[in-house]
Formats: structure tokens, sequence, C-alpha cells
């Protein structure tokens, strides 16, 4: 049956079984709408700016292992979608990202909102698409599906000029694609696999290092049962955290620039690394000179080759999908019935205890002014530690990955790679759709907030009710951090002035709004917004002490182990 | 250390981009990119010559790797290979050197391809080191104007980059 470009894009969404799609109409994509209309398989949730779509369909992508979809027309919506998209590039999200383009003789004339799309995007998607006839338009979205959710995963844009979607033609979904020039490898190999054991075993001072990349592949379960078996001390990164239960014993915390001192200890002191899905990025391993100054050995599982001896050289490096190669592990393990050597692992254990005995973390709660700190920690009690927490870059980032401990994969949504103000509140949007009855909390700043806050609105249209917690202390607090330590104290432009009353502003939009100023009235106050008002929006405006500061912290181009920990230890 | 490239890529529009966008992107080093369809039109070869410590060709291979549309990457200088430039070079041609003009591009086996009454089109083929000697051996005053193609390069013997 012949089918209209527009058909064919509904009809391949409705094949792979999309249920959401994130966006915001416009002139080149209205024949799409007028058949997302007449259907009602998939439901289009409209946003209040197309970044806000994005980071909508990247949420919901990273709190459910769906792919996220998003539609956006050309030109304007195209450009206001690109922090969304380099948001999820960063941090190798799955989505397939729709765009208008005018039609095919337009282009390059410079038409009313034309934009080069893929030229735009080439540099922040997995891949993209022009589509140039209608015939290829149904191959062309079943790729960008597969090239999304495969091997290093990564938003895929299909632009599609109008003209294609008002012409006809044969319509019929491949069930399968294979492109020659692309087919990650998945299997580990035996042999790398078998030589990482022989050295994890003989190991003294073992660590594992883990990142997103057990998230997104799904690999938790297998990666707790492989620690376990080891015995071994475990500390992830911040785009990591909940592939390995932050309860258990065996986790030392974050590690990197806000990470723990137990966990930045143990990775520089560490004889041999085991890193499975993580990049050794700056923020992680601090300066790669300080960090090379001790030699260690490095095994590193990551399905991306391009991320191994990157930035530090690996001794044995397994590319491979991460459960795939951690159930050879297992297997092998198994099979050689033998243990890491116990009384070195002891001995570690025991200096990696002197470290945790410095209490990095600790902060005071006075009477008077709220400590960002007591705030999370609250919520985390509240909360039950079992809620989705989404957030924003900033301080309040790093207090909700210190103080909220996530035992499970997928609960932690924040942008990691990019640091994209902005992407909270949209975020809390997606996981809330993906998880239609989780509790879903944004852990902001008065900052980050407002990069984004018209989707108060769109909370508003679908009845989300997300908790919004507003770390709120009037600065633009990291870059206050840093310029108090590394500026001498001149806060250029970090003072936010003439904030407005965000309880009003939460009223305004139609939520339920409160303010909270007082240690005493934190936790009665998420009481009575998650329990009381659980059907609702609740924006808390928590004024905290503005003075507040992230510890430990490893200065940019510092060492690992060269932290600075709070005036109060 | 120089480096020959060898890639397979898609022949599709803005592959070319993709990959010069990828070595803008990271820094790397392009000292010269060719790039035309093979004998199936579904493919284009492209050489490029960068120049990089071990670790950023290793990287640039990978990276290379990693773009959907690339099928293989092959550096050619790892093993023995051939290489070829092609360059045209105009250049003045009166009186007495006209006749030294042909007689340099004879000893270079090159070929004039165009004459005027004031000018030739000298057409060379060699490796990067030879038309640089050319352009060394003939006065520098009477060049016109000279094109290279930049390098292109093949495995010898059994090394062999296809599909």
């Amino acid at each position: 049956m012949q089918l209209t470009g527009a058909e064919i894009v509904i009809r391949c969404l409705q094949e792979e079984k999309v249920e959401h799609v994130f966006g915001y109409p416009g002139g080149s994509v209205l024949f799409i709408y007028d058949e997302l209309f007449k259907q009602d398989q998939i439901k289009h949730v409209l946003v209040r700016h197309e970044q806000g779509a994005v980071h909508a369909a990247d949420a919901y992508s990273r709190s459910s292992n769906k792919i996220g979809v998003c539609m956006v027309t050309s030109g304007p919506g195209v450009t206001n979608a690109v922090t969304g998209i380099a948001t999820a590039h960063m941090d190798s999200i799955p989505l397939v990202v729709i765009t208008g383009q005018v039609p095919t003789a337009y282009i390059g004339q410079d038409a009313f909102q034309e934009a080069d799309t893929v030229g735009i995007t080439r540099p922040c998607v997995k891949h993209n698409f022009l589509v140039k006839s209608i015939d290829e338009l149904a191959v062309t979205i079943k790729k960008a599906f597969f090239l999304a959710s495969s091997g290093r995963p990564g938003p895929v844009l299909v632009d599609i000029p109008k003209d294609i979607t008002t012409q006809k033609c044969d319509f019929q979904y491949p069930k399968q694609i294979a492109m020659r020039s692309y087919s990650p490898v998945v299997k580990g190999h035996a042999g790398q696999i078998k030589k990482a054991l022989q050295i994890l075993l003989d190991a003294r001072r073992p660590i594992m290092y883990t990142g997103g990349g057990v998230i997104l592949s799904e690999a938790a379960e297998k990666l707790t049962r492989l620690t376990h078996a080891l015995g071994f001390p475990i500390t992830q990164t911040l785009m990591g955290l909940g592939g390995f239960p932050a309860t258990d014993k065996q986790f030392l915390g974050m590690l990197g620039m806000h990470g723990t001192y137990e966990a930045n200890m143990a990775m520089q002191h560490a004889d041999v690394v085991l890193a499975i899905g993580a990049r050794f990025d700056d923020r992680v391993i601090g300066n790669p000179a300080h960090f090379g100054e001790i030699s260690r050995k490095i095994i590193h599982i990551d399905i991306d080759p391009s991320s191994i001896s990157k930035r530090v050289k690996v001794d044995v490096p397994i590319v491979g999908n991460v459960p795939d190669v951690i159930d050879e592990m297992l297997k092998q393990l198994s099979a050689l019935d033998a243990k890491p050597e116990g009384k070195a692992l002891a001995a570690w254990w025991k200096e990696i205890d002197g470290w945790r005995s410095r209490q990095c973390l600790k902060y005071r709660q006075g009477k008077e002014v709220i400590a960002p700190q007591f705030v999370v920690e609250k919520l985390y009690e509240v909360t039950g530690g079992d809620a989705f927490i989404t957030s924003d870059v900033g301080q309040h980032q790093m207090f909700a990955a210190q103080f909220y401990k996530f035992n499970k994969p997928r609960r932690w949504i924040n942008s990691g790679g990019l640091g994209t103000m902005g992407f909270g509140l949209p975020a809390a949007m997606g996981v809330r759709f993906a998880n239609p009855k989780a509790t879903v909390a944004c852990v902001t700043g008065e900052g980050s907030i407002q990069m984004c806050i018209q989707e108060l609105s769109t909370c508003k249209q679908f009845r989300l009710p997300i908790k919004i917690i507003n770390l709120n202390n009037g600065y633009l607090g990291m870059v206050r951090q840093w310029q108090e330590m590394f500026h001498g104290n001149r806060y250029a432009e970090s003072y936010v002035d003439a904030l407005p009353d965000f309880v009003k502003l939460a009223e305004a939009y139609g939520h339920v709004g409160m303010r909270i100023d007082k240690p005493a009235d934190v936790e009665p106050a998420l009481r009575e917004a998650f329990i009381k008002h659980k059907n609702d929006l609740v924006f808390l405006d928590f004024i905290i002490d503005p003075k507040a500061n992230v510890f430990p912290m490893v200065a940019a181009g510092k060492g690992l182990s060269e932290m600075i920990l709070s005036e109060d230890l | 250390m120089r480096h020959i490239i060898s890639i397979l890529i898609e022949n599709e529009a803005g592959a070319l981009s993709r990959v010069s966008g990828l070595f803008s992107a990271r820094g790397y080093n392009i000292e010269s990119l060719t790039v035309a369809p093979t004998e199936d039109a579904s493919l284009s070869r492209m050489t490029i010559v960068s120049v990089g410590s071990d670790d950023i060709i290793e990287q640039i291979t990978k990276q290379l790797n990693k773009l959907i549309d690339v099928v293989k990457v092959v550096d050619l200088s790892e093993a023995a290979h051939i290489e070829r430039e092609l360059m045209l070079v105009k250049v003045r041609a009166t009186g007495k050197d006209r006749e030294e003009m042909k007689r340099v591009a004879d000893i270079f086996r090159g070929r004039i391809i165009d004459v005027t009454e004031s000018s030739y089109v000298i057409e060379l083929t060699g490796n990067t080191a030879k038309l640089d000697a050319f352009l060394d051996a003939i006065d520098r005053s009477l060049i016109l104007e000279t094109v290279r193609t930049g390098v292109c390069g093949i495995g010898r013997g059994d090394r062999i980059l296809r599909v």
C-alpha cells in the first residue's frame, strides 16, 4: 500500500513500539504532526522549548533502557535542540531525533527556518541522516533505531525535508538491518579475559572502577556478583552510580573531583585497576601525569575501542559488551576455582578503612542555617532511598551524588559529560513518563532551574507530580566556590540578583510552592511534599547556607590524592 | 611520525566532512587528503597523511573506525607500500629558459602537457620528496602556479584493502 512520508514516519515509530514522543511542532513537520493526531498508539508530549524535549526523551531512556524519541521542526527547532543532543551524546544515551527540514528544492537557498541540520549536529550525534528520497525513508529510520541502541549507544538524527513527508511510496518496514560499515564487537576476547583474571587474582591492592557503561548495558546485577566474588573495593564515576549498591560495604563512594577521600586514595594507590565502562576522564583521574606517577596494571573493559588508551595507557584492553564480558569472567573464575590473595587483600582493606575513618563527607548542621547536605540526606530518608533523582549541574548535583545512596541502576539521572544546566526539570518529566508510578525528585539550584523553568507548564499539562528540591543559596554555587578557592574571592557575576519568588512562581504555573529556611522544617516539609502532596508538583525552595562548599575537592589539573578536605575536619 | 592512513568509506554525501570534521574537532593534523570513488561506485577511497605520535595515530584510526560510514581503515605506513602524488606546474618558458625547463622536466620524467608561446604546464608524478626536489631544481622565479593532489597510496603485494 502506498503511504505518504508523514504516514511512514508514524508507522515506523509504531513498528519500533515507541510509546512517547517528546516534541514541538512547526512548519516543516506539520504533515507528520497531522498523522500523529490521527492515531493514538503514540503519545506526544508537548514541551515548552525544544531543549526540554530532548532532555525529557534522554531521561526517558536513561530511566528505562528504551530509546528516547523526540521531534522538532527545522531551523530554530533544531538549534534549540542541539544542547539536548550534545548532552545525550556525551553520556552515550540512545535517542532518535526526528527533525523537519525545508523542502528539498529550497535546501541551500537560505529559506525560512532553514538550517544545515546535518552539519550543525554532526559533531554531537552518533550518526545523522538527511533523507533525500521517500524510498529511503523507512530504511533510514530503521537504521537510526539500530544505530542508536547498539554498540556504544548515542543519539541519531534523521532530517526529513517537508516535501518528502507528502510524497508517496510503498511501505515496508525492514525487520532487520545490516550495515557493512558497522558491526560492534559484543563478546570480549576470551584470551584477554583470562589474562585479566590472572592479574586480578595476583593483585595485592586492587580496585574496581566502573562507569556509565555498566548502567547503559544493564550489567549492574552481574557487576555486583563479580564484585562480591572478588571481594575487591569498588568505586564509581558520577555516571556509574547505582551500578553497585551504594550501601554495600565494598563500595567506597564516588571517585574524582568531588569523590570520597577513600575512593580517590584507593584509586591512586592501587596496584591493579579494573575499569569497566568508564573512560578515565579529567573529572575522574585528575591530572593523568600525576596518576601515572605510580605504576599499576590497568584492565579496561569497554565496548568502544576508542575509549581505551585514550587518556591512560591500558595493559589489558577488553573490547566488548560489559555484561557479556562479566559473564565470561565469572565463568572462567569459577572454572579456575581460585580466590584472590587473602592476606594482601585484608591488609589493603585495613588501609582503606584508615582512609574511611577520615569521614570526608562530614558536615555541620547548626540550628539556624540549612546545610545543603542535610537536605539531601533527609530526602534520602523520606523517599526510602528509592526515588528517581534527576539533577542539574553545580554544587547541588555533587551533594546529591555524594549523599543520596543509589542502590539501583537508572535511578540517578544527570548530565555527567556535558554538564548541562537546565537538564534536571525536563529530565524529571521524561523519567515520570517512563515510570508512571515512580517517585521523582529533581535536585537543583536556583541557577540551573531557571534555565528550563518553562517546563513547569508542561508538568501542569500532563499532571506530573515531580518534587523540585531547589537548593537556593543565591549564588551560582560551584562558580562561587571556584572563585573563592582560585580567584581571590572575586565573585564575578556569580551572585544571582533579583531572584523570583519561587513559591509564587510555582503557584502561577498551578503547582504547590514551599519555602523552607529553618533546619527543623526540612524534614516536615519533605514529608508534606512527598506524602500530603503526593499527586502534586511541589517546588520546595530551600534557603541554604550560601557559604557551603563541596568537599573533598581535587582542583583542576591536580592529582587524585591531592585533595582539599572540608575545613570542618 | 608521518603516517599514511587509507580509508574505505561509503560514497555518501557528507562522508568527507565527517572525516575532516573529526580531524579538526579532535585537533589532529592533516598534511594532505585525497578522495575519489573506487571501482565499486558505492565506496570511496580516502588517503590521509597525518603526523603524530604513535598514541595519536592509534586514536586517529580508532576514531575513524568509529565513524558509521567508514568501512575499513589501514595505516599503510605500518608495512611496505607505495605512495604517489601528482603535480601540475605552470612555468614561464621563454628564451633560454624554454629549453632548460624541458631538460629538467625530462630528467624528472615529467611531461609537458600544455604549451603556449611563453609557458609550459608540466605534469609530474612521484612521491612527495621527488616533487619537492623538482621544485627545488628549477628557478623559483619561473614558477607561475603549482597544484598538487596530495598523496595516495597502496600496500605492496598481498596487502589489499577492500570490502
